[in-house]
């Protein structure tokens, strides 16, 4: 398993912590929905950073009401069929306002990328580390949308009647272009 | 028509080659097939019954002459001649190489044309009315809309896993030429106060296993919220249309499960919070891609056109074509023409390389480079000149393209079927074939007057035979083909779905059963109803008497 | 059990074709024909390797009954796709025949 952010490999410092185990000293968890409904007075009480980890069909209004509690969101794809939380994602960066790390769990490949970043995901775990370059070309196969979506970049609509899509100036897309595969 | 701008042609030129490298991925081995083929879909590319077939976007049905010889070009190049028009719009080729298809591709990019999302569950083409533009009392041209649509649904990053295909068609008329009924979403354009635009939103139709007509969510929306209204619909599909059960998938199952009231409380809802953050249709792209659908310049004709009667007159074959497969255009002098892709004995929707080279060049002489793809498997040249039809007609004569059926009874429409396709439990061409053969009496079917017979092979209804007035679907029953015979279907704006008459019919007397139909509605009709108004009349114990016996 | 083969479409081009001892062909005449369960299974494998090697897509087996030498598939579908669309005898492998 690796995670890619940024274009590049890094180490995940997050650790998924099961139901029954009890809250370490070491800090950096993530924890399930389930947990989290559970303790959830105990853990916003409990000072360290937290991750929740939501499986498709744990629609993210369940955490709204404390998103900001979280540096971490963990997005599950069961399948890379379910689309679901491509919804979830936008929900969370467009809706909710979300700025701490999203991160596509679960079945996540290579051809799907684009869309997921595209909906605001910003960290992808993966498990074929191997070309990581092939990887990053995935985000730059196309450079240009239709439609808005969580990702700062103009859409063509913006571009064809050049229209500042933000508000706030122009900036320029964050997206890595890795080496041609 | 639309011309595409450069980030138009962007979007397309680079999906050629991300899909071309994911061909070579696939060749080479870096991808398996599982997780290749969603790829393969949402690029047009189906494995089939006897090869991979392509399925090409043919957006609303609209095609330039440059555009149509280079499809005659593909099938000569890349496959075997000839290519299929389909139900909804599009055309297909049935025995392309994967190796080749990225080739294809980047030749249907040079002329503004892709396969993106022809296949797979996301959004497929956007359909709309094949008269679009030319035909008088439109409220507005549905194709407006239709390409705002094709451009937002596009690679859309959402929206793009739904649970299963997705598939929205518009009318600008208040005659629906679109099926819009039994559309995933259909949309019919309105007036509202102060003569401004908006929408009538039906949402929940569809053919296939469990057939529902739509239902209304929207009486009026207003057309700046077309775009982030469809979102929120989509947003609680992607949500709640199930992933558990492939025959239970569609948003139809979903809306008549929740019910419309419970599911348009549902949509509303998820539009009130989301309005701010999704998409949006400003009124300057609409009026910019309006331009592209202004009317061309129509010459100034004098009505009524001199000699058009005469020739009406003179030639009883030209003046029947007239009578059939000419519709009213808005402009005077003008006439729109159908071209029956359904001669007698011949698949219907097929037309070689040649037949396509030689629409293309009349389309350039007669109709202002312009053809038409109807739902209905047939082709339309919109802009003919009144005083061109006799020498249209008879250079359509000499291509057999000239068939004077359009809305008759051997205007049949026929999935492929078992011949072409894997999911098929039996053949349909052979029988629209053996029907049209047998039916094929022009004057008599001039007396039979409107009637609309649809095949399909399975259940999956290809062939819409649920909305056919005569609908007929193959079935398997121990190793032989049977056909089941529903009446009473209808694709307009007052839509309903057939009924199943009785027992299914072997193959060799399903024929005879169909003529045994239109022998009843003969009987019974009364003053000049159409089939269907017969039909809708008398209900189908008469029909059941004849084919069956009385009881 | 009832006589089998194994069939498949070829990865690159999409042809339709059935395993035999020399391999893949597009005329099912020429398949192994498998005459129990055992040497059933064994021939899907070796169909499932040629899939993994990207030779072939989707391999599986069809029931056939023996016709003079040649087997012919029990399903209407199969027959048709072993020989060519119904409408079309100028396309599909009952044209080749002929070449």
């Amino acid at each position: 398993m690796a995670l890619i952010k940024a274009g590049k490999l890094v180490r995940d410092r997050w650790r998924f912590l099961a139901d029954d185990e009890s809250l370490p000293t070491e800090v950096s968890i993530v924890i399930s929905l389930e947990r989290w409904l559970r303790e959830q007075s105990a853990l916003l009480a409990w000072d360290a950073p937290l991750g929740i980890r939501l499986k498709a069909g744990q629609h993210p209004k369940a955490i709204a009401q404390h998103i900001e509690r979280f540096a971490l969101i963990a997005l599950e794809f069961p399948k890379f069929t379910d689309g679901r939380p491509y919804s979830y994602a936008r929900l969370v960066r467009q809706r909710y306002r979300y700025r701490g790390e999203l991160r596509a769990t679960g079945q996540v490949l290579r051809d799907q990328l684009l869309f997921m970043h595209r909906c605001g995901f910003d960290a992808f775990e993966i498990v074929d580390s191997d070309v990581l370059a092939a990887w990053c070309a995935a985000f730059a196969e196309i450079s240009v949308f239709y439609q808005r979506a969580a990702d700062r970049q103009p859409t063509v609509l913006e571009l064809r009647h050049r229209r500042d899509p933000t508000g706030e100036g122009y900036t320029a897309p964050a997206q890595t272009k890795g080496t041609a595969a | 028509m639309y011309r595409y701008d450069d980030f138009d042609q962007r979007i397309i030129d680079e999906r050629v080659s991300q899909f071309r490298d994911q061909v070579r991925r696939r060749l080479n081995g870096e991808l398996s097939e599982e997780e290749f083929k969603p790829l393969r879909l949402m690029n047009g590319v189906y494995l089939q019954l006897h090869s991979y077939m392509l399925r090409i976007a043919i957006p609303y049905g609209v095609l330039s002459s440059r555009q149509l010889r280079t499809l005659a070009h593909i099938a000569r190049r890349y496959d075997k001649g000839y290519g299929h028009f389909t139900t909804r719009q599009n055309i297909q080729f049935h025995w392309p190489k994967l190796a080749e298809v990225p080739d294809i591709l980047a030749e249907l990019a040079g002329v503004q044309m892709h396969a993106i999302q022809t296949s797979g569950n996301s959004f497929r083409n956007v359909t709309a009315d094949h008269y679009a533009g030319v035909v008088a009392n439109e409220i507005e041209d549905p194709r407006i809309y239709a390409e705002v649509i094709r451009q937002w649904s596009t690679l859309h990053p959402e929206f793009s896993f739904l649970p299963r295909k997705f598939k929205i068609a518009i009318s600008g008329a208040t005659r629906d030429r679109a099926a819009v009924k039994t559309h995933d979403i259909g949309l019919f354009i309105r007036k509202g106060d102060g003569d401004r635009i908006g929408f009538e939103v039906v949402v929940g139709g569809g053919q296939g296993r469990t057939p529902f007509i739509a239902k209304t969510i929207r009486k009026f929306l207003p057309e700046q919220d077309l775009l982030s209204y469809l979102e929120a619909i989509m947003r609680v599909y992607n949500e709640f249309g199930r992933r558990d059960n492939l025959f239970k998938a569609r948003i139809k199952i979903l809306v008549h499960e929740l019910g419309i009231e419970k599911f348009t409380a549902m949509v509303e809802e998820e539009w009130a919070d989301s309005r701010d953050y999704t998409a949006t249709l400003p009124p300057d792209e609409i009026a910019r891609i309006r331009t592209h659908f202004a009317p061309p310049a129509y010459e100034s004709v004098a009505t009524p056109v001199v000699g058009l009667e005469a020739k009406r007159f003179e030639d009883r074959d030209f003046a029947r074509w007239v009578r059939h497969n000419i519709a009213a255009h808005r402009q005077p002098g003008y006439a729109i023409v159908n071209l029956s892709l359904k001669r007698i004995g011949e698949t219907p929707g097929d037309a070689t390389a040649e037949q396509m080279d030689a629409i293309a060049l009349l389309a350039d002489r007669y109709s202002l480079g312009e053809v038409r793809v109807t739902h209905e498997q047939n082709l339309v040249l919109p802009h003919v000149k009144q005083a061109d039809l006799s020498a249209l007609w008879q250079a359509l004569a000499r291509l057999d393209l000239a068939t004077p059926n359009i809305g008759l009874a051997t205007d049949i429409v026929a999935c492929p079927g078992l011949d072409y396709c894997s999911l098929a439990n039996a053949r349909s061409i052979p029988i629209a074939q053996r029907i049209a053969q047998r039916l094929a009496d022009l004057d008599r079917q001039e007396l039979t007057r409107e009637l609309r017979i649809n095949i399909s092979g399975c259940i999956n209804a290809c062939g819409h035979h649920h909305v056919g007035h005569i609908g007929i679907l193959g079935v398997d029953k121990q190793g032989e083909e049977f056909y089941q015979l529903t009446l009473g279907g209808h694709a307009e704006e007052d839509a309903s779905l057939g009924s199943i008459v009785g027992p299914a019919f072997s193959s060799d007397d399903i024929v005879g059963a169909v003529e045994g139909v239109i022998d009843t509605y003969l009987a019974e009709r009364r003053g000049d109803e159409r089939f269907i108004d017969t039909c809708r009349r008398v209900g189908l114990q008469p029909f059941k008497e004849r084919l069956y016996g009385a009881h | 059990m009832s006589l089998a083969v194994v069939t498949a479409n070829r990865l690159a081009d999409g042809r339709v074709v059935y395993l035999g001892e020399q391999g893949w062909s597009t005329h099912i005449g020429k398949a192994a024909i498998a005459d129990s369960e055992v040497v059933a299974a064994a021939l899907l494998a070796v169909g499932q390797a040629a899939a993994v090697a990207r030779e072939v897509v989707s391999p599986y087996l069809i029931d056939v009954a023996e016709a003079k030498g040649v087997p012919r598939p029990t399903l209407r579908r199969e027959r048709v796709r072993a020989a060519g669309p119904t409408v079309r005898p100028d396309l599909g492998y009952q044209a080749e025949q002929e070449a």
